[in-house]
């Protein structure tokens, strides 16, 4: 359905029709002192040729370099078709899709990227994607104190390994709803956290645990010893993923010995959405289907019209706001319909072999990035526990420094852990995914051969 | 006109009740309440041995257009719930009086079952509604 302005003779005409002299008097209904709010701390507004020009300016600090940070957004190559398709008119400015008969091929998109979530998750139902996997870890916290009827705790286990902004964000959206959240350690020597640390809360009123796979460390944390340890607490098991991993890894549905992850959640940015300093992204929700009706988001099902065609519409509706109200599953009533058109394109474009490629060159190259670093002197791997795609080394000296040089030579060398993780001193997370070429792992190297020398010279 | 069986208990909220004359009460919703809400798609009920005051919002009926809290009428504990609403949500909109019966509650005060509504003024209160 097309967009098209009204114009002042329209305007008119439609005011007329309802006898009312100008738009202002259809508001009458609100106070004075309400409407004539002056926004006197917003600076008046710029052209686009400003905004364009300022926009550039700030992007173009994030160019010019290799980029080897990872720590929850990847640099993955996306087919030009993607985005040539996501452009289109059609699906670009196409809006929320209550009306199916207007909507079918949103819907369509939508139910597609749906079950290509539950594929790869191996969950039994997937929403039509939250704002990202931040917000969608908190939507899955909330989703759990609803589910989980036998515990009243409302108590939350989420291992120190899990990203130190989706601990953040999920504190921030749930601790005025009652919500505790325990803080779980991890391994200092693997990375991981090790079940035995859960001891403590054995016996206990849990009502769910985040498993994060991979961690944040890029370390691969023993899930099916920690799903296991959450079922027999009678606690829920929330998966936290890096969808691209998922090519590689057991998927959640068949964590531990039994039914697997009960939600799980990632950020779907690596599947088709570019780095875009820092969004927009969108997150990923699954849930086994007894869980359905307390999942929030939009959920796209397929059913048959009057005439028994297949059509798409949106289903499970009284989950949401229009009719729950204050008792619905989210203030969230809406999704990330762009950059899911854009990763069910992406991912119909590689196939399942081809996002299995992405990830094992990823991680290949990651391996082989780290064998050129350590051979440096003084860096060395700081965790034991296998990884997928990237990794903590510790440096023979200040790490925000040393990035700090990397970046002057155009190299994005990783990301300092110092500030997320006292006791992590030194230490950078880096990422090599499939863009980079032995020649870039290379550069990288020699840079952080010759950075170290330059500051162990000054020094 | 809505079916109201004379030898029920009602609430404003349009709730059943069928008192045993021992200590338990059965409640469910009343024609009325199931055909203004239309099919029911979903049912969500307490865990017994949950203890209820009058009043207490404490289950859900789902429709495709609207989701109704229900309300206990009388203080108690829930002795049982209607596990065949789970598959079968549909048994309230076909017999809203008996297989369609929500839940059982063990009534602390048998005596409060008489403040309780009368078929008759029910019957008005429904009249008015329907105006």
């Amino acid at each position: 359905m097309p967009f098209i302005p009204h114009t002042e003779d329209d305007i008119r005409s439609m005011l007329d029709a309802i006898g009312v002299d100008a738009i202002d008097d259809l508001f009458d209904e609100i106070d004075d002192s309400l409407r004539d709010v002056s926004l006197d701390s917003i600076p008046t507004r710029a052209s686009e040729q400003a905004v364009s020009r300022l926009m550039g300016e700030r992007s173009a600090a994030d160019a010019g370099g290799l980029c080897f940070i990872g720590a929850g957004a990847y640099e993955h190559h996306i087919p030009a078709a993607v985005w040539e398709l996501t452009t289109r008119g059609e699906f670009y400015s196409a809006y929320t899709p209550y009306q199916p008969e207007a909507s079918q091929g949103t819907l369509q998109v939508v139910y597609e990227y749906q079950t290509m979530m539950t594929g790869l998750t191996g969950m039994d139902v997937a929403n039509a994607s939250l704002y990202d996997g931040a917000s969608a870890l908190a939507e899955a916290v909330l989703m759990a104190v609803r589910a989980n009827r036998k515990s009243k705790a409302s108590r939350i286990l989420m291992p120190a390994s899990v990203h130190p902004f989706y601990r953040q964000v999920a504190h921030n959206i749930c601790a005025n709803q009652g919500i505790t959240f325990e803080a779980i350690d991890f391994d200092s020597r693997q990375g991981t956290v090790d079940v035995d640390a859960l001891d403590r809360w054995a016996g206990e009123d849990v009502t769910a645990l985040v498993i994060p796979q991979p961690n944040f460390f890029g370390a691969l944390e023993d899930v099916d010893a920690l799903t296991d340890w959450a079922h027999t607490n009678g606690a829920l098991a929330i998966g936290v993923v890096n969808p691209l991993s998922l090519a590689v890894l057991k998927e959640p549905g068949r964590w531990g010995a039994g039914e697997g992850a009960d939600i799980v959640v990632g950020e779907g940015q690596p599947l088709g959405a570019p780095l875009a300093s820092g969004g927009p992204y969108f997150g990923i929700l699954c849930c086994r289907k007894k869980h359905v009706r307390q999942m929030p988001g939009r959920v796209v099902g397929r059913t048959q019209d009057i005439d028994g065609r297949d059509g798409y519409v949106l289903t499970l509706q009284p989950r949401e706001q229009h009719i729950r109200r204050s008792k619905a599953t989210s203030n969230i009533c809406t999704n990330q319909g762009l950059l899911v058109t854009a990763a069910t394109i992406h991912m119909s474009l590689l196939g399942a072999q081809g996002v299995e490629n992405v990830a094992a060159t990823s991680i290949a190259n990651t391996r082989r990035l780290v064998n050129k670093l350590t051979a440096i002197d003084g860096v060395e791997r700081v965790f034991d526990a296998p990884c997928f795609h990237e990794t903590a080394l510790r440096l023979p000296g200040d790490a925000s420094a040393v990035l700090e040089a990397l970046a002057d030579r155009g190299v994005f060398g990783g990301l300092a852990l110092a500030d997320f993780y006292p006791g992590l001193e030194n230490t950078v997370l880096v990422c090599a995914t499939e863009t980079k070429t032995e020649a870039d792992l290379d550069v990288y190297a020699d840079a952080l051969q010759a950075v170290l020398v330059e500051q162990a010279q000054a020094a | 006109m809505s079916e109201i069986p004379k030898d029920l208990s009602y609430t404003k909220t349009h709730e059943w009740i069928d008192y045993d004359g021992d200590g338990t009460c059965t409640v469910g919703i009343t024609d009325y309440a199931q055909s203004s809400l239309g099919d029911l798609v979903f049912v969500e009920l307490p865990e017994t041995g949950t203890k209820v005051g009058a009043g207490d919002a404490l289950a859900v009926v789902e429709s495709v257009k609207a989701a109704s809290d229900i309300y206990a009428p009388l203080d108690g504990e829930i002795a049982e719930i209607n596990e065949q609403l789970e598959d079968s949500p549909e048994l309230v909109n076909e017999d809203p009086f008996g297989e369609g019966w929500l839940f059982k509650i063990n009534v602390s005060d048998p005596d409060a079952v008489e403040n309780l509504l009368d078929a008759d003024t029910y019957e008005g209160i429904v009249e008015d509604e329907e105006d």
